[in-house]
């Protein structure tokens, strides 16, 4: 597979705060890459070094065979960009803004097409100063891709959004993707990586801690998943630590939870209490998820960090 | 890049216009003041401005008064403004040109400040038949030159302010004395001789000086010192403006 972007031992440090730490990894053509990691990791500072827009204390960076150092100018006419903390002029019109940057571009969409693909047309009209937060993503995302980007950034998109918007950009991210383009997006949400990326890098002070497919990161770290049951009458017989696949049995309260791993690990619990004769009441399965790999690889809770 | 540009500008100008409170300083406050000061001193010939009217001479000087809102004030509101909230991070994302935007931006000022000068000499003209005496060309030149070293001015006012706000509190604090100690307003001639020695420490002095030159066809070489000034400050103020000039904050 081809390579979008290359990143070797990236470093880049404010005054007293690495904030981006000998990162490595590589995005290939086509994925929807997500670095995510909580508030402060360097996130935002390492994409805005790969977008040419800081320049990096060290390591070696190459965006579509391009070094965004000394050839920043090429490399703009081939990306598109949403930024974390941007905004147009507060007066600025929808319409207008979409047929401005088209001007900075030999070769851009045309407004309608994007104020379609956006959901925008009867938004044209509006000044930016009065767009929800919502409204202005979607301008943003159709401001990075009015010159037909081969590479797409995306940091933060959805911080800030209700859940519903935030669906919404989701869906507009993988229509990108379908569209044939590359997608470099930053998050501190833990389920838009797991839903939205190919592959993840998790970043944590600065470093990459884990690189790899959502499923793949959950599957490697063994963390275990949770089946959490109350049984309607106790019963000898269920003997569920020894069964297969489970690993550890706790009792919280009227309910008991089973840790285990493997996908049948549900039905083979189930179909045990089923053949002890213990009826089994509001059964809730919880897949681990991202926020569990950051626990395990960090220690840390992603809120608390 | 000449699209980016043209587009920039018309967006520029169209925003400016939108921008209530600038546009009045630019384009109504001048011939609000002129009416104003027209009502008590009427413009019948004095002695005092050698034989020419109030009026006569506040085109000129209200001119310069244009020329420091737009330059001391819109400059360094606007520029400031879009870098504190990434508006200029935005446009640097993409292969807009920062000498294309500064173009744009400069064009844009400048055609308001024309505006606002038309505006000026429609009402002086429609109520008291002011008096043009220059050549148009060399009145353009000297518009040119002193708009330049003006929103050079405040264009080092955006770059030395560390945000929006401080920029145009700076602003004002630049604008107000000197529009008033420059003959922007009141002209000279009405003053003590200590607001006299003071004017000529303020940059504004030789924008009206200038203007008011070539507005009444005096030659060039009567103001060559006024023309060293501009271009001086131009030069000092341009120079220092890109050092500091800023993308985005931090």
């Amino acid at each position: 597979m081809e390579t979008a972007i290359i990143v070797e031992d990236l470093r880049k440090r404010y005054d007293e705060v690495q904030a981006v730490d000998g990162a490595t990894f590589d995005v290939k053509v086509g994925e929807i890459f997500g670095m995510v990691g909580p508030n402060g990791a360097g996130k935002t500072t390492a994409i805005e070094c790969i977008e040419g827009l800081r320049r990096p204390d060290g390591g070696v960076i190459r965006v579509l065979g391009l070094d965004p150092g000394s050839e920043a100018e090429e490399l703009r006419l081939r990306i598109g960009v949403q930024l974390q903390e941007s905004n147009l002029p507060d007066r600025l019109r929808v319409r207008e803004a979409l047929e401005l940057f088209a001007s900075f571009y030999p070769s851009s969409e045309t407004p309608d097409e994007l104020l379609v693909l956006l959901g925008l047309e009867e938004k044209a009209r509006t000044p930016w100063g009065r767009l929800s937060g919502g409204q202005k993503q979607r301008l943003f995302i159709a401001l990075a891709l009015v010159n037909r980007p081969e590479l797409v950034f995306l940091d933060e998109l959805t911080t800030g959004l209700d859940p519903q918007a935030r669906r919404h950009m989701w869906d507009l991210v993988r229509v990108i993707r379908e569209q044939g383009r590359t997608v470099f997006l930053t998050t501190h949400f833990m389920e838009e990586a797991e839903r939205l990326c190919d592959r993840v890098a998790i970043m944590d002070q600065g470093k990459i801690v884990a690189l790899e497919s959502p499923t793949g990161l959950i599957r490697s770290l063994g963390i275990d998943r949770r089946l959490s049951f109350a049984i309607e009458q106790d019963c000898p017989d269920l003997k569920l630590d020894e069964l297969p696949l489970v690993e550890r049995v706790e009792r919280v309260g009227e309910r008991t939870v089973v840790y285990g791993q493997g996908d049948r690990l549900v039905s083979i619990v189930v179909n045990a209490a089923e053949a002890a004769g213990a009826g089994l009441r509001d059964v809730r399965t919880e897949d681990p998820s991202l926020e569990d790999v950051f626990l395990r690889l960090t220690g840390r809770e992603m809120r608390e960090s | 890049m000449m699209r980016g540009l043209k587009q920039l500008s018309g967006v520029d100008l169209k925003l400016y216009v939108r921008e209530p409170v600038a546009a009045f300083f630019t384009l109504a406050f001048p011939p609000l003041l002129l009416v104003l000061f027209g009502a008590i001193y009427g413009n019948d010939p004095d002695p005092l401005f050698g034989g020419l009217g109030a009026m006569d001479i506040s085109i000129p000087a209200y001119t310069g008064l244009i020329l420091g809102s737009v330059g001391l004030m819109s400059v360094p509101i606007t520029t400031a403004g879009y870098r504190e909230r990434g508006v200029l991070r935005r446009f640097r994302a993409t292969p807009l040109k920062p000498t294309t935007y500064i173009v744009a931006d400069v064009l844009t000022n400048l055609v308001m400040t024309v505006f606002g000068m038309v505006a000026l000499v429609a009402v002086g003209w429609a109520l008291y038949r002011i008096r043009f005496d220059g050549h148009v060309l060399d009145l353009a030149a000297a518009l040119v030159l002193s708009a330049l070293a003006l929103f050079a001015g405040g264009y080092l006012i955006a770059g030395l302010a560390p945000g929006a706000r401080s920029a145009q509190i700076i602003g004002m604090v630049v604008f107000y004395p000197m529009i008033f100690l420059s003959g922007a307003t009141v002209p000279l001639e009405v003053m003590p001789e200590s607001v006299r020695r003071i004017s000529t420490f303020v940059p504004l002095t030789y924008a009206v000086r200038l203007l008011r030159g070539m507005w009444f066809g005096e030659p060039w070489r009567e103001h060559m010192l006024d023309v060293a000034v501009l271009v001086g400050l131009l030069l000092v103020c341009g120079t220092l403006a890109s050092r500091f000039f800023r993308w985005g904050e931090s």
